[in-house]
This record gives C-alpha cells, sequence and structure tokens, in this order.
C-alpha cells in the first residue's frame, strides 16, 4: 500500500535551537529540517533565530547566513541564486519552491524550510533526484529527424511555431512540480511526473521534431502518463510560472486524436 | 542490492501502448452519466409518494426499461474504472495489486447483471 506515514527512522524529532545575538533587530524564526544519514539518529527540526536586519531578503540568503555564520554543518544545493539553475528548490512554507527567489518578507510568522517532499533525503536539505533524471533523460529530450539538418544553415522555425516551445523550454528541472504531486509520491518509479512530462511535450510540440509519433508510443501508458490525475498542484506550484498540466492534458489530446 | 542503472530502472518494462481506452472510457460514461443520472434524479422524484406497482408499471414501459438499464451499466462501468484507478494508484506489491484488480471486475461484473436482472424483473410484472 501507499505509505501515509513516515518510516520509524525518518519521524522527525525536535532539535537545536540557536538563539539571535543580543541586540537584534527584526528577528525572525527559521525551524530547518536536519537530517544526516551518517549520525543514524532520526532527523531533527533546528530552529535559527536571524536579525533580518542583517540578512539578505531572500531565503537563501538566510540560509547562506546560517551556514557561513552560525552552522557550517547545514547542507543545501545552491547555485546562481536567480532562478535558474534550479538547485535550491526546497519545501518552504508548505509549498515547492526556490529558496533564491522565495522573499522572507512574503511570508507569515516563522519560516519553515523541509526538503523537497517524498523524495529521499541525501543530506538535511539535499533530495536525491537521480530517479528524476533518469526519468527526463528517458524521453529523449534532444531534437530527432529523419530528415538531415540543411548544410548551410540552422533548422528553420516559424515565429508561431517557436512560439509553441516557448514557454516548456523555460523549464529549469528543479524539481518543485514533480515533488508536490500526489501521483508522483505514490508512484514514483512508474509514473513520470510533471516536470519530465513537460519536457516530452516540449519535443512534442516542436515543428523541427520528427519523432512525435515514437514519442506518443513511448508515453501512452496507465502509469508513465495516465497517472495524471489532473491535481493540479505543479502548476500551482512551478517556480518559473509554467503550467505542466496543461502540458500533459496537451499530450493526451494528442494521443486522443491519433485514436479518433 | 539493487546494480541496475537508473536509466534501467526508469525505463522498467517499457510502455504498455495502452491507457487511452481507459481515459476516453471514463470521460465518455461520465459525460452520459450527467444525462442520464438527471432523468433517474427526475424520474425518482416524480415517483416518491406512489406504491410499489405503481413505481413497477413505470419501469414496465420499454423506454424506461431500457434507461435504467443504460443507466446501472453506465454507473458500473464509471465505477469499475474509478476504483481501478484507486487501486493503481495506492495498492501496491504485484499479488495485492493484481488481486484488488481481479475483485474490482468481479464485482461490478455481477453487480451490473444482477441489476439488469431486477430491472427486467421489475418491469416484467414486479413479481420480484
Amino acid at each position: 500500500m501507499a505509505e501515509f506515514r513516515l518510516p520509524a527512522n525518518s519521524r522527525i524529532q525536535p532539535g537545536r535551537e540557536h538563539k539571535a545575538p543580543a541586540g537584534a533587530g527584526r528577528v525572525r524564526r527559521f525551524h530547518i529540517y536536519r537530517y544526516d544519514p551518517d549520525s543514524g539518529a532520526n532527523p531533527r527540526i533546528d530552529t535559527y533565530e536571524i536579525d533580518l536586519d542583517r540578512c539578505g531578503p531572500m531565503v537563501l540568503d538566510a540560509l547562506i547566513k546560517i551556514k557561513n555564520e552560525i552552522d557550517t554543518t547545514l547542507t543545501f544545493r545552491r547555485s546562481c541564486r536567480e532562478g535558474i539553475c534550479g538547485s535550491c528548490a526546497m519545501n518552504i512554507d508548505g509549498g515547492n519552491t526556490l529558496a533564491c527567489t522565495q522573499a522572507i518578507g512574503d511570508i507569515g510568522g516563522d519560516v519553515k524550510i523541509y526538503p523537497l517532499p517524498h523524495m529521499s533525503v541525501v543530506k538535511d536539505l539535499v533530495p536525491d533526484l537521480t530517479n528524476f533524471y533518469a526519468q527526463y533523460a528517458s524521453i529523449k529530450p534532444w531534437l530527432q529527424t529523419r530528415t538531415p539538418a540543411p548544410p548551410d544553415r540552422e533548422r528553420l522555425q516559424s515565429k508561431e511555431e517557436q512560439e509553441k516551445i516557448d514557454s516548456p523550454s523555460a523549464c529549469i528541472l528543479c524539481a518543485c512540480c514533480s515533488a508536490s504531486c500526489p501521483s508522483y509520491w505514490w508512484n514514483s518509479d512508474r509514473y513520470l511526473g510533471p516536470a519530465t512530462l513537460l519536457a516530452a511535450y516540449r519535443w512534442l510540440v516542436d515543428s523541427r521534431d520528427e519523432a512525435t509519433g515514437e514519442r506518443l508510443d513511448d508515453l501512452e501508458d496507465p502509469f508513465r502518463l495516465y497517472r495524471c490525475h489532473t491535481i493540479m498542484n505543479c502548476t500551482m506550484t512551478c517556480p518559473k510560472g509554467l503550467n505542466p498540466a496543461r502540458a500533459i492534458a496537451g499530450i493526451k489530446q494528442m494521443i486522443a486524436e491519433r485514436k479518433l | 542490492m539493487e546494480m541496475r542503472s537508473p536509466m534501467g530502472r526508469a525505463l522498467g518494462l517499457g510502455s504498455a501502448r495502452s491507457g487511452f481506452g481507459h481515459w476516453w472510457g471514463q470521460r465518455l460514461s461520465a459525460a452520459a452519466l450527467v444525462l442520464l443520472g438527471l432523468w433517474f434524479a427526475v424520474s425518482v422524484l416524480g415517483l416518491v409518494s406512489t406504491d410499489y406497482w405503481a413505481v413497477a408499471a413505470w419501469a414496465g414501459e420499454p423506454l424506461h426499461a431500457i434507461l435504467l438499464v443504460l443507466f446501472l451499466g453506465t454507473l458500473l462501468y464509471h465505477s469499475s474504472l474509478g476504483i481501478q484507478v484507486v487501486i493503481e494508484d495506492y495498492v501496491h506489491g504485484p499479488v495485492a495489486h493484481v488481486a484488488a484488480l481481479v475483485v474490482n471486475r468481479f464485482v461490478h461484473v455481477v453487480l451490473a447483471v444482477a441489476g439488469a436482472w431486477s430491472v427486467i424483473a421489475l418491469s416484467a410484472g414486479g413479481q420480484a
């Protein structure tokens, strides 16, 4: 059966408190999930008090401040700090988003930070994305053609054709959507999940691609595609404002078109 | 210990190349149920405060009997597809998964046949 309760070794315990220094101005409390598989201990929630007058505006600024000044053992992924690399995807204030584009000021009360849900945790806020990346690679996310490329120039697209792939190719593969999808939680071994299906759609609607039929063959499966029940958490949570749910509906529509 | 590559696991047994029929059947039966359900609800409201024999006479009309059988059949078909999805979502493990799917099918077929027989018995004179 689907697991609705965390296994005994994953249940979260209370953790340490790191108080703000005396004289701190605007203090905000950050409750952060901590887990170190090498220690053998259960995960815990550590609390850090941060003086917002001495911290940048985004959640990632607070995490970096904690790591630099309070607790160097805190582990998380980050790189670009401007919402284009997708590294710092995590569950903040109950929703999956990027720590670098989530303003602390937009969160009411204490800030709660967990890793992306229902993924194995490597350490603290770092989830294991091995399966997520393998699923993405499995849909052959590259241009497939039979027509050889023109010798003297690129394969051309009209402006309208390019606009079709504009939005789906803006996906940064942060995994916020897939990790927000209940269907993906229960069946991530067989369901591809919204991020991978959005990528598949991006190649299905690419006017230059000539493998549409094969791509649809590989997607038409009760689990790979049809586990999507239009819950739409993916679209709700996407930090880039993309719409994976509509892309999945588009794939189902293409399959319907070739069957009816 | 599993030494299989992540890609090998992701590809698994490959695509079943089916799933459209289930998806389409669910939508078609849902649309049919809107019409049949409305007809059934209105009809039942019209039969409130009548007795068993009035209902039997009403069900004896060929059009009513046909629509009743269609309503029950569509309802149980739609229910069978829906519960199949719930099982596929939540019941894991090869034996439990397949067993649940088989029981689901059997129960729905039995209910559909029993429903059709009930309508026939009722409309054929109401002795049942």
